[in-house]
C-alpha cells in the first residue's frame, strides 16, 4: 500500500480512476452478501426486537405490550428457566469435556504413529454425520434393556445402568456422552495446531532436561491456547443452540429434563404461534450467548498466548 | 525432525550407564505400547455405533429385542431395506435433499467466492468495517432472525416450497465468505500485480489467477454446504409441511415416530440416510480437513 501512495503522484489521474475502479468492483463483489446482510439479518433482527414487545401471533393480531414478554420470562414462566438451566448445563459439561478429549486424541495421533490417516478417518468420520439418522441410532445405542451401551456397563460388573431417556437425571448426560462421538472437527483441528508447534521448541527443553509432561505443559498447552480458545467460542456458541436432538430423541422429556432453550422457542413460535414471546427468548438467548463470548474474550489475555504478531 | 530430537537424547542416554539406557528403552516400549492400545480403544468407540446400527439393520426383528445381543445375524435380512423403502416415497425425499444441496451448493459457491474476492484483494471504503460486521453475523444465533423471515416468507408464499431453504444461500454465508477470504490471503499478491501489469482488470484477474487457485477452497466450500445441507433439520421441518417436499432428515424423524420399534427397518432407512455423506466423506476426506483446518487456525 505505502508503495502504491509513493507511486501515486507520477499518473495521479490514472492511479485515482483505478481507484474509483477498485472501489466499484469491491463493493459489486459483496453486493449479494451485503443485501443478504441486509434482509436476511440487519431487518429482520430488527423486527425481531419490534415483535418482541407485542403479543402477536399466527393469525396477525399484535397488541403492543410493553416489556411484558420480557417480564414473563424473566419472572413468571417456570419453564423458560428450566429450558435456560438445561441448556447451560449441556453447554458448558459436553463442550469442556469435548475440548480435552479432541486434545487428547490429537495429542496421541501427533506421536507418530503408524496407521495415522486411519485413525484420523475413524476419529473424524462420526462428526460428519450428524442429524437425525445419527439421533435415532445413539437412541438405540441407549437402549436400557438391549443397547450395547447398558450392555457394556453390565460387563463391566458396574450393575444395571440406567434407564437414559426415561431418567430425568440421566437423559441430558446420555446427549452429553453422544455429543462426545462429534469431536472430530476440534480434532483435526487441534493435529494441525500441533504440528505447527515449531520442533525447535522441543528440542531445546529437550537439551533443557524437560520431561514428556514438562514439555507437554510448558510447550503444547500455550502453543495450543489460540486454537483451544477459537473452539471454545465457537462450542459454546453452538451448543447453546441444541435443538435436534432433544427434538428427536427425547422431545424435551422426560419431565422437561433435556428441554433446551431453542426447542422451548420451535414450540413457543410454531406450535403455539407466540411470535412476540418466542422472539423475546430469541434476544434472551442472544445476550446470553453474547455475555459468555465477551466473558471467554476478555479472558483471553489471561490464557492465550500469542505467538509474535497477529497476523494480517 | 523427530531424529534430532531423538538423537540428542540418545546420544546424553548413551553417554550415561548402560542400565539407565535400557530402562529409558523400556519406558519408551510401554509408553508406545500405551498409545497404541489407547488410540485402538478409542477407535473401537467411535466405530462401533456404525457397526450396531448396520448390524441392527440387517436382523430379523425376532433377533432384535433379546439379550444378549446376536452379534451376527443369519441369515442376513437384507429384506428390510426394500420393506422400509416401500413404507414412505423415500425415493422423493432423496432427490428433494439432493435438488435442496445442489441448488445451494451453486448459490453459496457464487455468492461467497466473489464476496471473499472483494473483501481479500479489493480496496474500498468501509471495507474493513464491513468485515467486521460479516464477522459478528457468524456469532448470532439464527433464533434472533428465524421468526420475521418466518413471518415474511409465509406472507410471500414461499412456506411449502424450497424457497426460504435456496434463495438465502444465494445471498452469501458469512461462514464460508471467511473461509475463502482466509484462503484467498494466502495467494501472493505478486500473481495479481503481474496481472494487473500485463492489463488484466479485476474481473480477469478474478477469473484467470484467483480461481483456479481457489479451487480447492471452493471444493471446501461444496463439501461442507453438501453436508450441511444433508444434515438441516430445523429448516425443512419450519417450512416444509408437504410429504411431497419432505427431506431425508425430516423423512427419517416422521419414519422414527411412526414405526420407532421396528428397529432394522429405521436402521436400515438411517444407513440409507448416511451413506451419500460417508461416501463423499471417503472421497474428499482430505479436502475437509484442510477446510476444518484452513477455519480453525487463524484467529
Amino acid at each position: 500500500m505505502a508503495a502504491k501512495s509513493q507511486l501515486a503522484p507520477s499518473r495521479s489521474r490514472r492511479y485515482l480512476s483505478q481507484k474509483t475502479g477498485e472501489a466499484i468492483w469491491g463493493y459489486v463483489t459483496i453486493a449479494p452478501w451485503l443485501i443478504g446482510v441486509l434482509l436476511l439479518t440487519i431487518f429482520p433482527m430488527a423486527y425481531s426486537i419490534y415483535l418482541s414487545f407485542f403479543d402477536a401471533d399466527f393469525l396477525g393480531t399484535m397488541e403492543f405490550i410493553g416489556l411484558d414478554n420480557y417480564k414473563r420470562l424473566l419472572f413468571e414462566d417456570t419453564t423458560w428457566p428450566i429450558a435456560l438451566r438445561n441448556t447451560a448445563f449441556y453447554a458448558f459439561v459436553s463442550v469442556p469435556i469435548g475440548l480435552v478429549l479432541s486434545l487428547l486424541v490429537a495429542v496421541l495421533l501427533n506421536q507418530k504413529v503408524r496407521g495415522l490417516a486411519l485413525f484420523r478417518t475413524i476419529f473424524y468420520l462420526p462428526s460428519v454425520v450428524q442429524g437425525v439418522a445419527v439421533a435415532v441410532l445413539w437412541r438405540w445405542l441407549f437402549h436400557p434393556w438391549y443397547g450395547p451401551i447398558n450392555g457394556l456397563i453390565q460387563f463391566l460388573g458396574l450393575g444395571a445402568g440406567p434407564d437414559w431417556f426415561g431418567s430425568q437425571d440421566w437423559a441430558m448426560p446420555a446427549i452429553i456422552i453422544m455429543s462426545q462421538w462429534g469431536i472430530g472437527g476440534s480434532m483435526i483441528i487441534f493435529l494441525a495446531g500441533l504440528q505447527d508447534v515449531p520442533q525447535s521448541l522441543y528440542d531445546a527443553s529437550s537439551i533443557d532436561g524437560a520431561g514428556t509432561m514438562g514439555r507437554f505443559w510448558h510447550i503444547t498447552i500455550p502453543m495450543m491456547t489460540p486454537t483451544l480458545f477459537f473452539s471454545l467460542i465457537m462450542g459454546i456458541i453452538g451448543s447453546w443452540q441444541m435443538f435436534t436432538q432433544s427434538y428427536v430423541m427425547t422431545g424435551g422429556g422426560p419431565n422437561n429434563a433435556t428441554l433446551t432453550a431453542v426447542l422451548l422457542l420451535y414450540q413457543r413460535a410454531f406450535q403455539g404461534f407466540h411470535f412476540g414471546l418466542a422472539s423475546a427468548m430469541a434476544w434472551i438467548l442472544f445476550i446470553i450467548i453474547l455475555i459468555f463470548t465477551l466473558l471467554i474474550l476478555k479472558s483471553s489475555a489471561a490464557w492465550v498466548y500469542y505467538e509474535g504478531d497477529i497476523r494480517k | 525432525m523427530t531424529t534430532t530430537i531423538e538423537q540428542t537424547t540418545e546420544i546424553r542416554k548413551q553417554q550415561v550407564d548402560k542400565g539407565a539406557h535400557g530402562l529409558y528403552l523400556a519406558r519408551k516400549a510401554i509408553s508406545r505400547g500405551l498409545i497404541y492400545l489407547l488410540l485402538l480403544l478409542g477407535s473401537a468407540l467411535y466405530l462401533f455405533p456404525f457397526l450396531w446400527m448396520i448390524q441392527t439393520s440387517l436382523k430379523d426383528l425376532s433377533q432384535v429385542y433379546i439379550w444378549p445381543p446376536v452379534w451376527f445375524p443369519k441369515p442376513l435380512q437384507w429384506i428390510n431395506y426394500p420393506e422400509a423403502w416401500e413404507i414412505l416415497p423415500w425415493a422423493t425425499f432423496y432427490l428433494n435433499t439432493v435438488k435442496l444441496a445442489a441448488i445451494r451448493i451453486v448459490g453459496t459457491v457464487f455468492s461467497c467466492t466473489i464476496a471473499a474476492y472483494g473483501f481479500a484483494r479489493l480496496r474500498f471504503p468501509g471495507r474493513d468495517f464491513l468485515f467486521l460486521v460479516l464477522l459478528s453475523t457468524m456469532m448470532l444465533p439464527g433464533q434472533v432472525t428465524m421468526i420475521p423471515l418466518y413471518i415474511w416468507f409465509t406472507k410471500l408464499g414461499w412456506v411449502n416450497t424450497l424457497k426460504p431453504l435456496t434463495i438465502p444461500s444465494f445471498l452469501g454465508s458469512a461462514f464460508f465468505i471467511f473461509l475463502l477470504r482466509q484462503f484467498f490471503m494466502t495467494i501472493p499478491h505478486e500473481l495479481d500485480d503481474a496481472a494487473k501489469i500485463d492489463g488484466c482488470g479485476f474481473i480477469r484477474i478474478f477469473a484467470s489467477v484467483i480461481l483456479p487457485l481457489a479451487v480447492p477452497a471452493i471444493g471446501v466450500v461444496t463439501i461442507f454446504t453438501f453436508t450441511g445441507s444433508w444434515n438441516d433439520f430445523m429448516g425443512p421441518l419450519i417450512y416444509l409441511s408437504g410429504i411431497e417436499n419432505y427431506t431425508i432428515a425430516i423423512g427419517l424423524q416422521w419414519f422414527n415416530q411412526s414405526i420407532g420399534a421396528h428397529m432394522p427397518r429405521l436402521m436400515a432407512m438411517g444407513v440409507v440416510a448416511l451413506l451419500p455423506q460417508i461416501l463423499l466423506f471417503f472421497f474428499t476426506q482430505k479436502r475437509m480437513i484442510q477446510g476444518v483446518t484452513l477455519t480453525g487456525m487463524k484467529q
